[in-house]
């Protein structure tokens, strides 16, 4: 069935119990994705962008953890599943790319042995074919000379090439999803657009569904097929890159695109969104975001908030911008 | 690389040369060796015949400098107690306590590995706080406490291991072994674990707070996001990780074991050069003193200069800089 999406987050909520009180770094996330589809995900420092990520696979630190809703792979549940059914599942099935390459990888093992393990594990392969495959990934990632490459270890590599190196690793088991959590962060701005586009040209070429997780409006422009912005562990906005990127709805979406430089927007001042996003534990009753909000109106300063879903499915805002913004919503 | 060999070779050098100066040190200023070595009846005429015999009419540098040719030579002159020269001496007790140090050094180090990884894995485990609390007294109780409880517990009461001496030793060639027998077996244990026990303490704390740390790294979350079986990540990805840093202290822990035998071989009367330096502590016989003075320094320097080797081997990084290399 091409029609199910690789994957479906349901009202995902992940809770931290602390001291002063229980924090949802996640609060009621939806969003799908489907097979050779891009989502990018934005949002400031403590979103909750990474927290989304990991819950997906699993690898949520003590002491957060999944309280309610759903995550479907390929239709199936997996937010119940545990140790060993999951692990099998990741690396298979998801993989994932962290930000920075530099610690990303062993640095006493070599490029092939890390690869032949993951490789050996997931699939029935004997030692000598896994190693063509180990070759034949890191070709397929642009690494000149793979086959003499392969027996190097990570710090003979410059930092673009380990990514690059890791997209294999995350990909080496063909997985359907992979969660790319700031790839390009940690790289020379020279390097970025390259590999943005090597994890563009994989998503099409073999179908897989990718979660990209960046600060970069660029990147989101040049990769993304939809985009999820990302508010105090809300969703704020969700939708197709051009219609967000261009005519935002939600009042955060539009002022955290004036406070991106993008080439398209020509020469216009960057604005500064005021004040700062609010912390977990201290979060305003209503809309998050209406303490900064040159909208807001006394509805957003009650409960309950907006939703994607009590709103017009596509920004979580009683009063959106765009054509008629006028217009209140939901109400 | 071969600069920094060099370098470590160098200060090396120098290391010994210090130590040295403090050994011959000790022949100029603790007792005058011609009182020892004349009796009551001597002349001012004697006095000065011997003096200039043992060249102590020479000026320091060039007496230091001859000791140095001589000791660099294994000659450390004769034992004021035995009148026998000193390196037939060290050398008959070598073997006793080069195998106490070898089977206490494997001990820290297998168990004190093995215990750290197992009390990083299972850090929330009710056995692996036990050993961590348990771990804690066996640092702080002084080693000759240890001795002594364990030769109350196994000798005297149970009776089962002998609480003094080496038991029945075999002689090969010049090296005297107690591993052949079972009485030398029986008598090594108990001075062992009492010797090894401090070392195989700090090798497992510190075994553990590096794998604790390794396990934090972005490459284990990376390792874990691949689906890699916790086996592998424990005992390839992390452990080889957490050797690195712990070689170094390691190898400096089983040069400690060696000078620390001193304590080991009194409580447990072993036939070692600790008992020896001790013997001679209390008679004054400096030449013993001097001599095994210079030979566990030899041995210290020359364990952390194969420490600094081994690093090479296993961290690939260092092969190529040293400054990219670290942990
Ligand atoms: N153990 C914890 N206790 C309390 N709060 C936590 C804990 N771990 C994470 N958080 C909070 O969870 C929130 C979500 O963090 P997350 O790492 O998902 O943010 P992010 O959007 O990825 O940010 P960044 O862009 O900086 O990576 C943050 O506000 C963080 O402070
Ligand atoms: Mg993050």
């Amino acid at each position: 069935m091409t029609d199910t999406p690789v994957l479906s987050v349901r009202n995902l909520v992940v809770e931290i119990p602390t001291r002063h009180g229980v924090l949802r770094p996640v609060d009621n996330v939806s969003y799908d994705i489907r097979a050779g589809e891009i989502l990018g995900v934005v949002g400031e420092s403590g979103a909750g962008k990474s927290m989304t990520g990991n819950a997906v696979v699993g690898l949520l630190d003590r002491p957060a953890r999944i309280t309610s809703g759903e995550i479907l792979l390929s239709g199936q549940p997996i937010h119940t599943l545990k140790g060993e059914a999951l692990r099998r599942l990741r690396g298979k099935k998801m993989g994932m790319i962290f930000q920075d390459p530099l610690t990303s990888l062993n640095p006493l093992l070599t490029v092939g042995d890390q690869l032949t393990e993951t490789i050996l594990e997931h699939l029935g392969v004997s030692q000598q074919q896994a190693r063509e495959r180990a070759v034949a990934a890191l070709e397929e990632v642009g690494i000149p000379a793979a086959r003499s490459r392969i027996d190097s270890y990570p710090h003979e590599f410059s930092g673009g090439m380990r990514q690059r190196v890791v997209i294999a690793l995350a990909l080496c088991a063909e997985p359907d999803l992979i969660i790319a959590d700031e790839p390009t962060t940690a790289l020379d701005v020279s390097v970025q657009a390259q590999i943005v586009a090597l994890l563009k040209r994989l998503c099409r070429e073999r179908g897989v569904a990718v979660m990209l997780v960046t600060h970069d409006m660029g990147v989101i422009a040049e990769a993304a097929d939809r985009v999820a912005v990302m508010y105090a562990g809300r969703l704020a906005e969700l939708g197709p890159v051009r219609e967000v990127l261009t005519e935002a709805r939600h009042p955060y979406t539009s002022g955290l695109m004036a406070s991106t430089p993008l080439a398209s927007q020509g020469h216009e001042r960057l604005r500064q969104i005021p004040g700062a996003m609010p912390r977990l534990g201290n979060l305003p009753d209503g809309c998050a975001f209406h303490p900064r909000c040159e909208f807001a109106q006394d509805r957003c300063r009650q409960n309950p908030g907006p939703t994607l879903d009590t709103c017009d499915g596509r920004a979580a805002c009683w009063f959106p911008l765009g054509a008629d913004r006028k217009q209140e919503v939901g109400a | 690389m071969l600069a920094y060999i060099i370098r470590r070779v160098f200060q090396s050098v120098l290391v010994l040369l210090v130590v040295g100066l403090v050994a011959f040190a000790m022949f100029r200023f603790v007792g005058d060796p011609v009182d020892n070595m004349l009796g009551q009846e001597r002349t001012q005429a004697d006095i000065e015949r011997l003096r200039e015999q043992l060249g102590l009419d020479q000026p320091f540098i060039v007496q230091y400098w001859r000791f140095l040719e001589q000791a660099a030579q294994g000659n450390f002159g004769l034992s004021y107690r035995q009148g026998r020269p000193v390196a037939e001496i060290l050398i008959e007790r070598l073997p006793a306590t080069l195998e106490l140090a070898f089977v206490s050094g494997l001990l820290a180090l297998f168990g004190g590995i093995a215990l750290g990884i197992f009390t990083a894995i299972r850090r929330r485990g009710v056995s692996a706080n036990v050993i961590m609390t348990v771990s804690l007294i066996g640092v702080s109780l002084p080693t000759f406490l240890i001795g002594i409880l364990l030769i109350y517990v196994f000798s005297v009461e149970l009776g089962w291991l002998p609480s003094f001496g080496r038991g029945e030793v075999t002689r090969i060639g010049g090296w005297t072994t107690g591993f052949l027998t079972e009485s030398g077996l029986k008598a090594l244990i108990l001075p062992a674990i009492t010797l090894g026990l401090y070392q195989m303490t700090l090798i497992m704390r510190l075994v553990r707070t590096e794998m604790l740390e390794v396990l934090r790294m972005d490459y284990i979350r990376f390792a874990r996001a691949r689906g890699i079986r916790e086996k592998s990540i424990n005992f390839r990805h992390a452990l080889k990780n957490t050797l690195v840093p712990v070689i170094t202290i390691t190898g400096l822990q089983l040069g400690s074991i060696i000078a620390f035998a001193i304590i080991t071989e009194t409580v447990f009367q072993w036939p070692g050069v600790g008992l020896l330096f001790i013997n001679a502590i209390q008679f004054v016989d400096i030449p013993v003193m001097a001599a095994y003075l210079m030979m566990i320094s030899v041995m210290f320097v020359g364990i952390n200069l194969i420490v600094d080797m081994l690093y090479f081997a296993i961290d690939p990084r260092l092969r190529v800089d040293r400054t990219a290399g670290g942990h």
